[in-house]
């Protein structure tokens, strides 16, 4: 029995909720035989990967629901030994090359030039040529984008390239060029309700409108994030009617009690405390950017506004910094340090002033 | 024999099968088949049209900006000096797709480098070409080299200069080693005025049949900045969507833009006027500054749609940058923002905490 985000997923094009006219783009697309390098963009959980399997489905019919997995191993010019891990059918393969770290370019190079050369020999099919899809595409190093510039060129006749990223700000201008921009947006309020009923519906009960209000405020525009909640209230309480608590994941009110120790007191004591709450937090894989965005948005929900500028800006300052340095809880905790120095400077202030 | 031709003309594509040209990207379909028909550019032109006539080549080293025709030119002077035939055996072209170490400059380069080149075929469509005894080895996007391999071809470039040519291209002349920067004569690509963009992008809408509204032209240009191989993209993608709904609908702007990624220009200027820039004449000062969370829930939007952060921050930056009433010194406390932003997404930095970071500071220097 599978997850309602996984059983309930549209197949088919038409069956998509939102975007209707991203939709009907695709689909004119797919059939017109001139099918481009696609860069698909946009929040998580918006339905990025929904409408390429979609589209792949319009492009080559339900063949390519047939998935097998399979690990290919690349020796890289060092002689190391990288394993990646493809998901194919006959007609596309899909690859996240961010798993190969920075050997990214040698599987860039070698996957997609093998695929490139070889040509679609079963006569019956729709297309000519394969798609790829990359996964993660704005995590992949700027060697392994330049390495994919000439190749979408070369060799457009027997492969189509699909990327799919959050954001474009870290792929190469000559990239963006080179593929046609599909932008998912985030679906609106009223769109994530209509599919949480449809879901509801499907899974044979009704969906009271608050509680799925509810569901909505606390998702922030990720369905994925939605639906999966929706099950496990559902799972929780069959009725789905009188006060829902929707459970917070244990990590974020973890990060929420950081956040109130950082304001309730500030003494080198204390950091020791948040040290060892943020080395909990690490050793439990949270990302660090996200450890750092939530406690900086608990901390400036709870501080006056004059310091709310201040302790956003150092939180910008140490993310970067964090993303270039190697040892993440040294930034974390100077930022925690920050933190403390301005709201103590900002009291100790105010405390003297009404002195005077 | 008159069956082989348009596959001779073609030598790029694949030999095995020809590209269908309908399918073609239109960036290689209208890629310059002479140097004549480059565009812009005209003392670069100029120069290498004499080396035609002498058919003397120094080494060359081209560099510019994205899209201003550099790979164009070489492989179109290629094809003049050495006709269609000559040119398969006579020209090795190598890029970053393909791997560059070290080991390859000493094998793949330093061989065909050697190589006496081999005798002038008759060329099969009767034309006379010049094809002056030497090759020419292209290495596309040569500043993604590494300072090895540069190194490596610094003697090769010397001990084969008789027979080999080597023509370097890339973006930024500053990451090509001096010493091999110093065998090249240095061909510089200047960024395409509007004027030529858009007189090659209305040829290429003529003869794919398109009706093009000049302002879509002009939507295309401002988008693409300057840069020819991406409004050429944009074109092709606008009437491949605008031709496949049925009815065809005519290309609008906006269709451009979104293909382009632009984000509408009143999102934008919603986000200014949260900023508290005013972008409208017509509003009045007395509506409330929105302070802190009123810039935080904008962000959050802007986020939620998608939109990428290096594309809101330059458009927010026009915005700033242009405006009427904003003094010298808010203008460059914004700009200085601007260009810390720039940098910390550049390293991979969240793009939600720095928009919300420039927001909240060039709201601060505004107000």
């Amino acid at each position: 029995m599978s997850l309602w985000v996984d059983q309930y997923r549209p197949r088919a094009l038409d069956d998509l909720h939102y975007h209707q006219g991203l939709s009907t783009c695709l689909k004119a697309l797919a059939a017109s035989g001139d099918f481009p390098h696609m860069l698909f963009y946009g929040p998580s959980g918006a339905g990025k990967k929904t409408r390429i399997t979609c589209t792949l489905r319009q492009l080559f019919g339900p063949g390519v629901e047939k998935l097998k997995i399979d690990q290919r191993v690349f020796l890289t010019p060092s002689r190391r030994k990288v394993e990646v891990n493809l998901v194919q059918s006959n007609f596309h393969i899909e690859i996240t090359p961010s798993e190969a770290g920075s050997y990214d370019r040698v599987v860039i190079q070698e996957l997609l030039k093998e695929i490139a050369q070889t040509q679609q020999v079963d006569l019956n099919a729709k297309q000519r040529f394969k798609v790829v899809i990359i996964n993660e595409a704005d995590s992949l190093s700027r060697d392994a984008q330049a390495a994919l510039r000439r190749t979408m060129e070369k060799y457009m006749s027997n492969m189509r390239i699909i990327l799919c990223a959050n954001s474009t700000s870290r792929l190469i201008a000559p990239i963006k060029s080179r593929c046609l921009l599909m932008r998912v947006a985030a679906p609106s309020r009223e769109e994530m309700q209509s599919v949480m009923q449809y879901v509801s519906k499907r899974a044979g009960f009704d969906l009271p409108p608050e509680a799925g209000d509810k569901i909505i405020d606390d998702s922030g525009g990720n369905l994925r994030k939605a639906i999966l909640v929706l099950e496990a209230l559902k799972m929780q309480s069959p009725d789905l009617s009188g006060p829902l608590a929707i459970a917070k994941p244990d990590w974020e009110t973890y990060c929420h009690k950081v956040a109130d120790m950082i304001i309730s007191e500030q003494s080198p004591a204390r950091v020791m405390e948040v040290r060892q709450k943020l080395y909990e937090l690490l050793s439990h894989c949270i990302p660090p950017t996200v450890i750092l965005k939530t406690i900086a948005e608990r901390v400036v929900d709870r501080v006056d506004e004059a310091i709310k500028t201040d302790i956003m800006h150092w939180a910008a300052i140490y993310e970067v910094r964090m993303r270039i340095g190697s040892k993440k809880i040294y930034h974390l905790e100077a930022w925690v340090v920050k933190v403390m120095s301005i709201y103590k400077h900002f009291f100790y202030d105010m405390d003297m002033s009404s002195f005077d | 024999m008159s069956f082989f031709k348009p596959q001779a003309q073609t030598p790029k594509a694949p030999p095995k099968h020809a590209v269908d040209p309908e399918l073609q990207p239109w960036v290689e379909k209208y890629r310059p088949k002479t140097i004549d028909d480059v565009s812009a550019q005209e003392h670069t032109v100029a120069v290498l049209k004499k080396t035609l006539t002498s058919t003397n080549l120094p080494h060359m080293l081209f560099y510019g900006p994205p899209g201003t025709g550099k790979t164009s030119t070489i492989l179109a002077l290629a094809r003049q000096l050495f006709g269609p035939e000559n040119f398969r055996n006579r020209v090795l072209e190598l890029n970053a797709s393909d791997e560059r170490g070290i080991s390859i400059v000493r094998e793949k380069i330093k061989n065909f480098a050697r190589q006496t080149p081999r005798a002038q075929t008759v060329s099969s469509d009767g034309k006379e070409y010049p094809c002056p005894p030497y090759k020419i080895i292209i290495l596309d996007e040569a500043d993604s080299m590494t300072q090895d391999a540069q190194g490596a071809l610094r003697r090769i470039m010397e001990s084969y200069a008789r027979i080999t040519r080597f023509c370097l291209v890339c973006n930024y002349v500053t990451r090509i080693i001096e010493p091999l920067a110093s065998r090249c004569s240095k061909f510089r690509f200047t960024s395409l005025d509007n004027q030529s963009s858009s007189s090659r992008l209305m040829h290429i809408a003529t003869a794919e049949h398109i009706a093009v509204d000049p302002l879509v032209v002009e939507t295309l240009i401002s988008a693409s900045s300057g840069d020819l191989r991406r409004a050429i993209t944009y074109l092709q993608s606008a009437s491949r969507l605008s031709s496949s709904t049925s009815p065809p609908t005519p290309i609008t702007p906006r269709d451009v833009q979104e293909i382009a990624g632009v984000v509408p220009d009143d999102i934008i200027n919603d986000f200014a006027s949260v900023l508290g820039i005013d972008t409208d004449q017509a509003m009045s000062d007395t509506t409330p500054k929105p302070g802190f969370k009123g810039i935080r829930s904008a962000v959050k939007e802007i986020i939620r749609e998608g939109y990428s952060a290096s594309q809101v921050l330059s458009q927010l930056h026009d915005i700033v940058v242009l405006h009427p009433t904003l003094n010298a010194k808010q203008k460059s406390q914004c700009g200085l923002i601007f260009a810390e932003a720039d940098k910390a997404l550049c390293d991979g930095a969240d793009e939600e905490l720095w928009i919300l970071e420039v927001g909240l500071h060039v709201s601060k220097a505004v107000s």
